[in-house]
């Protein structure tokens, strides 16, 4: 294809949160929709996600990661959307301005009307968790092997000891189990799981791989390869209990210790950053503080479902759609959104209560403990109630979401700013 | 036989609810905790558990060496084992369309394994 | 059997240097390393700095090779194409009570013969707008600089192929061949090599190579291990080198901003007696953190992206010079004992400073010995630079992708690695055969992701470009190979 020199709307990645960003662009009226992804496919990390539990909210079909990511891909390439594969962006400027390169093309820059960034995240890692020991190879998080074992077609060891219950960490034991290798343990720093429960169930329980929680890796030990590792119980301040420790002999250690989102693109552009999320400050269009530059899916915050990527990317195209056909909307009123009791934080930071005469607005958040009781999750205006909506228990694994309707525009509009809570009930 | 109750996690969706599940030998008396579909799934879990299973078969002529596959319904639990080593024995060529069918009726369970994505065929 | 003038054992940077000002001259010379790259052992895991000379002790031989040194560096890092900065470094005092060690550290400076000053706590805090605020003085060494220790190591042996060493990795030597008291040769464990001359390089087992030709029993090596931390980019940016004051054993933990654009932090010092414990712990981390946040508050562990740890070769020498009570030197020498060894072990800090003049003072100690040294008519210093896109601006970057794609396509996102810098490395006049020897020579996968997105790229780009199955590719040599098996080949 041929580049051209401007496009309404260029959205940087081509996972679930950029294919429904340049959708919904391209749907609502944007002309020339761009995405520009690194790897030579479209389809993110979806596409080495091959266990199935996606779509359940969006399709109502419960379907594995490439088929959820195919049926986007499709509809893109439909609708019109152009992709430049293999491609890495250098650099955005605070005008939209995007210096890419790739070897087929070479290095270009193009103007975009708007830009969605929709990088998504990277997993942390081993020096970030800081686990002491040698370094022989072996050591890899648990996306690398995934990679490895479903698009490559390498198992990258026999004897797999994973660090983190994450999602990934325990998707991950079951595919190395059925591709024949042994998952020793799981261990989890925190006092309760860090990913969804039913992946414990069909991951871990359905294979008798044992769980420790409140275990982290001591050692690494091994020159050249991993041989084992050294597990050691920690007590509520995450301090070594002498005495507990215990060698795994082992030959891969896995890590499935979070994800963060990926912001380097956005850093440069000058986007503000909430240190809480390390994702973009948002509005409830997903814009960024630079207008123009709005950010979809798990750039902005770690999602545990897709489908609420997919969400978010369908917002942001529809705002950076909107923008290309308006023009921005200057003097429009915003309102801080702030993290009340029990509440880690909540995404968008702040809304346009003009927004809310057209349609809802989903405000999602996390606690920061979890809570295994009912509880109340709230929409305070000062110290009065807006509205409220149960739920059966509340954890740190699972994003909690209340939307605002339509019915609430006049108390949101007269508001200085809202407070969300999570209480018992 | 006496009534027996137990806790089942449900993984229907993402809540993962736990299910108390009252019982007189196969017959499930009573399932406390549960949705509509928690309640079906207690009921399938204690007498015939089945999963979906994705997993990969190789193939031949596409940009990766696997293609990813997946059961079109929920598959008996005991036998995912066999399932997968029929699957580690399987090779199929691109081009390969999404959904198409890699085995039909897989061990004469009535159910068939479906390709999780397209593959082109790649030359060179 | 193959016959060399000089095999030098080590390929660190005191091998690596030596084998560039050997291969000036006419002579046959091979330098073998036991590891699979060069540079893999203190030479690639140190503070990274060219030191200004002010701490050794005054009339040691680490005192005098150091003041020899460090103006070499300016010439030779041209020479090279390795970046190297002259960026000065400050001994910090915090609070009044370590002020008044700087006016002892200046005098011990001004014996070595190194320049100095003592700036006050508001220049320091002005040079520095991150160094503690109870900064009470500083000593500024204006010659100390900063370097890529391990572009040295390459750049420098990368010359001396070009100039007709030879290199051989992953050989190991195990012993002597020798007639009488002269050497005639050595074992390997890839077969024997005939020679006239032995260079001990060795490093941390430097001790046991003498030792092999039954000579300076009394001789130890008990490394020192010295943990670093390296930090986000995007977290601190800092340009300077900080050492705090120092005790009796070490320089202390520093902070300085490298040549790469990330702060390192440490070490710490810890003896032990096993020569392949690099590892990290939970303990040196907390030492470190200390001792970095004294000289830098507002340094946090949550920017940690990469940690390491280094063995320093601490040898038991005594110093030779008369009146000087020191038993840590530098063995740089001919030995009386045996024909045919020359000596440079007991190389700690100051040893990648020292390097040049070490390897300088070889050629003398050959010549003093009565060897003849012939000029090579053809002898070419300069090794040239290959590119590295991230460096460039827009501009050459554009060029660089127009000449050759493969600079067009980044396979590292962090540090913007391009596949074309891989390849030129797999297949450079040393060639880095595994994932560590390109992360050492391009920086990828030292970024925040630590090599996760990258690493089945360049295994794939290895496995392709020197023509192996990708489960023979490795992370540092044999055994440490990433994969095991295909995932859809059937275990026995």
């Amino acid at each position: 294809m041929t580049i051209k020199v401007r496009y309404d709307v260029v959205v940087i990645g081509s996972g679930p949160g950029g294919l429904a960003a340049a959708i919904a662009a391209k749907k609502n009226g944007a002309q020339d929709v761009l995405i520009i992804e690194r790897d030579i496919e479209p389809g993110g990390i979806l596409l080495q996600c091959i266990h199935n539990g996606f779509g359940v909210e969006v399709f109502k079909q419960d379907l594995p990661g490439p088929s959820y990511a195919q049926r986007f891909i499709n509809e893109a390439f439909q609708v019109g959307v152009e992709f430049l594969l293999d491609t890495m962006v250098l650099n955005i400027t605070r005008d939209h301005r995007i210096a890419a390169t790739s070897k087929r093309h070479g290095f270009f820059t193009i103007q975009a009307k708007a830009v969605v960034l929709a990088m998504g995240c990277r997993e942390r890692t081993r020096a970030q968790v800081r686990l002491p020991g040698t370094r022989p190879s072996g050591v890899f998080t648990a996306g690398t092997a995934q990679r490895w074992v479903n698009v490559e077609g390498y198992m990258p060891g026999k004897n797999f000891v994973i660090l983190g219950s994450g999602d990934i960490g325990m998707i991950m034991a079951r595919r190395l189990t059925f591709e024949g290798a042994k998952v020793e343990r799981v261990l989890e720093v925190m006092p309760y799981l860090s990913g969804l429960t039913r992946n414990y169930v069909q991951c871990l329980m359905d294979f008798d791989i044992e769980l420790q929680l409140k275990h982290t890796v001591k050692n690494i030990i091994g020159k050249n390869r991993v041989e084992a590792i050294e597990a050691v119980a920690v007590d509520d301040r995450w301090n070594y209990i002498p005495g507990t420790e215990e060698i795994i002999p082992c030959d891969t250690l896995l890590l499935s210790v979070g994800l963060i989102p990926e912001n380097e693109l956005s850093r440069q552009a000058g986007v503000l950053i909430d240190p809480v999320t390390a994702g973009p400050f948002v509005d409830d269009g997903f814009q960024t503080n630079i207008p123009g530059i709005y950010s979809a899916g798990n750039v902005v915050h770690v999602y545990d479902l897709v489908d609420w990527v997919t969400e978010a990317g369908l917002i942001a195209g529809r705002s950076a759609a909107r923008l290309v056909q308006k023009g921005p909307q200057l003097n429009s009123k915003t309102i801080p959104v702030k993290a009340g009791e029990n509440v880690r934080y909540v995404v968008p930071h702040n809304l346009n209560p003009d927004h809310l005469a057209e349609d809802d607005i989903r405000i999602q958040m996390r606690v920061r403990q979890p809570i295994e009781a009912p509880v109340w999750v709230e929409v305070r205006i000062g110290g009065n109630l807006l509205h409220r909506k149960a739920e059966p228990y509340a954890r740190p694994g699972e994003m909690v979401t209340i939307p605002l309707k339509p019915a609430h525009l006049d108390e949101v509009k007269a508001a200085s700013e809202l407070t969300v809570a999570i209480v018992k009930r | 036989m006496a009534k027996l109750s137990e806790n089942v996690i449900c993984v229907t969706c993402p809540k993962g609810c736990t299910l108390i599940v009252t019982r007189d030998g196969e017959t499930v008396i009573d399932v406390e905790n549960g949705c509509k579909r928690g309640k079906d799934y207690a009921q399938q879990e204690l007498i015939d558990p089945r999963r979906m299973v994705a997993s990969s078969v190789r193939l031949k002529g596409g940009l990766h060496p696997l293609l990813p596959v997946y059961t079109s319904v929920p598959f008996p639990k005991p036998r995912i084992p066999e399932l997968l080593a029929l699957l580690r024995k399987i090779e199929i060529s691109t081009p390969v369309t999404l959904d198409q069918i890699v085995l039909e009726n897989v061990l004469d369970t009535g159910i068939n394994i479906h390709a999780s994505r397209e593959m082109k065929v790649v030359t060179g | 059997m193959k016959n060399y003038d000089i095999i030098i054992i080590g390929g660190g940077v005191i091998g690596c240097m030596t084998a560039r000002a050997l291969s000036r001259f006419d002579l046959k010379v091979l330098l073998i390393e036991q590891e699979s790259d060069i540079g893999m052992g203190a030479s690639s895991a140190n503070s990274a700095i060219i030191h200004a000379g002010h701490d050794p002790m005054p009339g040691s031989l680490k005192a005098e090779m150091n003041r020899i040194a460090n103006p070499m560096w300016d010439q030779i890092s041209t020479e090279l194409g390795i970046s190297f900065r002259r960026c000065g470094a400050y001994i910090v005092a915090i609070g009044e009570d370590e002020f008044g060690c700087l006016t002892a550290l200046k005098e011990r400076s001004d014996s070595n013969g190194v320049t100095s000053e003592i700036i006050s706590a508001e220049e320091m805090r002005r040079r520095e707008p991150l160094v503690n605020p109870a900064v009470s003085g500083a000593l500024f060494t204006p010659t100390a600089g900063m370097v890529d220790p391990f572009a040295a190591c390459v750049a420098s042996i990368e010359n001396a192929i070009q100039n007709g060493v030879e290199v051989l990795t992953e050989t190991a030597f195990t012993g002597f061949i020798m007639e009488g008291k002269t050497i005639t040769g050595i074992h390997t464990n890839q077969g024997d090599f005939a020679c006239r001359w032995v260079v001990n390089a060795a490093g941390t087992y430097s001790d046991e190579v003498m030792h092999a030709a039954e000579t300076c029993q009394d001789f130890k090596i008990t490394p020192r291990r010295g943990e670093y931390y390296l930090l986000d980019k995007a977290e601190i940016e800092m340009n300077n080198i900080l050492f705090p004051v120092p005790s009796a054993v070490s320089k202390g933990i520093l902070v300085l901003g490298s040549t790469h654009g990330n702060v390192l932090v440490g070490p710490n010092s810890q003896s032990t007696e096993d020569k392949e414990n690099k590892s990290v712990t939970s303990e040196g981390l907390a030492e470190i953190w200390q001792g970095a946040q004294k000289l830098v508050p507002s340094i946090s562990p949550r920017s940690v992206i990469a940690m390491f740890a280094g063995l320093r070769a601490t040898g038991n020498a005594a110093c030779l010079t008369p009146g000087v009570n020191y038993n840590n030197d530098f063995v740089i020498e001919r030995s009386v004992e045996v024909n045919g060894l020359i000596n440079l072990a007991g190389i700690e800090s100051p040893g990648l400073t020292a390097a040049p003049a070490i390897a300088q003072r070889v050629i003398e100690l050959l010549q003093d010995s009565g060897e003849t040294l012939i000029d090579k008519q053809n002898w070419n210093p300069i090794r040239p630079a290959r590119p590295h896109f991230n460096h460039m601006n827009r501009e050459e970057q554009a060029d660089l992708v127009a000449k050759d794609p493969r600079y067009g396509r980044i396979v590292c996102r962090c540090e913007m690695i391009t596949e074309g810098e891989i390849i030129a490395e797999i297949h450079a006049p040393l060639p880095a055969r595994t994932y560590d020897a390109i992360k050492r020579r391009t920086w990828l996968g030292t970024g925040r992701c630590l090599g996760s997105f990258d690493m089945p790229r360049v295994v794939d780009i290895l496995a392709h470009e020197l023509n192996l199955p990708a489960t023979a590719i490795s992370k540092k040599g044999a055994g440490s190979e990433f994969l095991q098996r295909q995932t859809k080949e059937v275990e026995a």
